[in-house]
């Protein structure tokens, strides 16, 4: 299965919560878009799909 | 002097301060705690994985509020989608919401804007628009239910101060909520004209954090917006086309 995450394909990654842990060790101040959707953090455990596009965000400088 | 209240939180300081462009964490924190603010806007990105240190760890230190924004976003959509996330990564309802729509001026889309503040208050946002100097637009903004509205001195980034003084007093007098100068600012006196001229508080970032010394410009800040508050308190004296002496020519010498 090839997922996008932030950008760019990855396999071998089946839940939110495995990609969060791919790009990130922080726990707090992250959110998740899955094709464009925020996913809650109690969603985080559900599968993804073939082609999905995950975005893991967090705070960065800006005014 | 009265706090400033926006939505349910009241501050003492009027100045919000933009982290963009600082040089690093440790300058930011410098300026931040120099600037005397409360509320610091933040962008939401891509997570890096080379990163070091965490920006959130710094806003914490410092003991101010965070104030997500919608920077980059070009439609309604887009900007109430990052909305949500904000809400999500942060667990707060406030947003600084800023559509563009232009990439060189960065001024902000009216028609996109008003759209997607109108679905994020009805969400259960407080949304504070960085809207352009237009008192019409402030007035629908603050119609569909904003908690400020927070026009435009210039274009951001260009530190050329309040392009349009008599726009902005007319928004601010004409206002019910907050009116906070937003974006560009170039130095201390900017800030205090935006204030006498009757704006509850003052947003800036370039202004500090591009400063040579960004610690330096933030007190600098700090104590023109408070100045400028003073003085629109005050009452100024009206403005005079000839001299109007202050030292009596009763009991003059004739020398």
């Amino acid at each position: 299965m090839k997922i996008e995450l932030n950008g760019e394909a990855r396999e071998g990654v089946a839940t939110i919560t495995e990609a969060v842990a791919a790009v990130t060790d922080a726990r707090r101040g992250i959110a998740v878009a899955l094709n464009g959707e925020v996913v809650p953090r109690s969603e985080w455990d559900r599968p993804l799909a073939d082609g999905d596009a995950v975005e893991v965000l967090t705070a960065t400088q800006g005014g | 002097m009265e706090p400033l209240k926006i939505a349910d939180k009241t501050f003492t300081s009027r100045l919000i301060l933009g982290t963009g462009g600082a040089a690093n964490h440790a300058r930011l924190a410098e300026a931040i705690t120099a600037s005397g603010t409360e509320l610091v806007t933040v962008a939401l990105r891509r997570v890096d994985p080379s990163a070091s240190g965490s920006l959130l760890d710094v806003i914490e230190r410092c003991g101010v509020d965070l104030l997500p924004n919608t920077a980059g976003c070009f439609t309604a959509e887009q900007a109430v989608r990052t909305a949500r996330l904000a809400r999500e990564a942060f667990g707060t309802n406030w947003i600084k919401l800023e559509v563009i729509g232009d990439e060189d001026t960065l001024l902000p889309d009216p028609v996109e804007l008003l759209e997607a503040a109108e679905t994020l208050v009805a969400d259960g946002f407080t949304v504070l628009p960085y809207t352009s100097d237009d008192p019409v637009l402030a007035r629908r903004l603050e119609d569909v239910g904003c908690a400020a509205v927070m026009p435009l001195a210039a274009p951001i980034g260009t530190g050329l101060g309040i392009r349009n003084p008599h726009n902005m007093a007319l928004i601010c007098e004409h206002a019910s909520v907050p009116v906070i100068c937003d974006a560009g600012i170039g130095t201390a006196s900017d800030a205090a004209q935006a204030m006498e001229l009757g704006c509850a508080g003052v947003l800036l970032a370039t202004a500090v954090t591009r400063a040579a010394d960004p610690a330096l410009m933030a007190a600098a800040m700090r104590d023109a917006v408070n100045a400028g508050r003073a003085a629109r308190l005050a009452g100024r004296i009206p403005k005079r086309h000839l001299a109007n002496a202050s030292s009596s020519f009763e009991g003059m010498a004739d020398l």
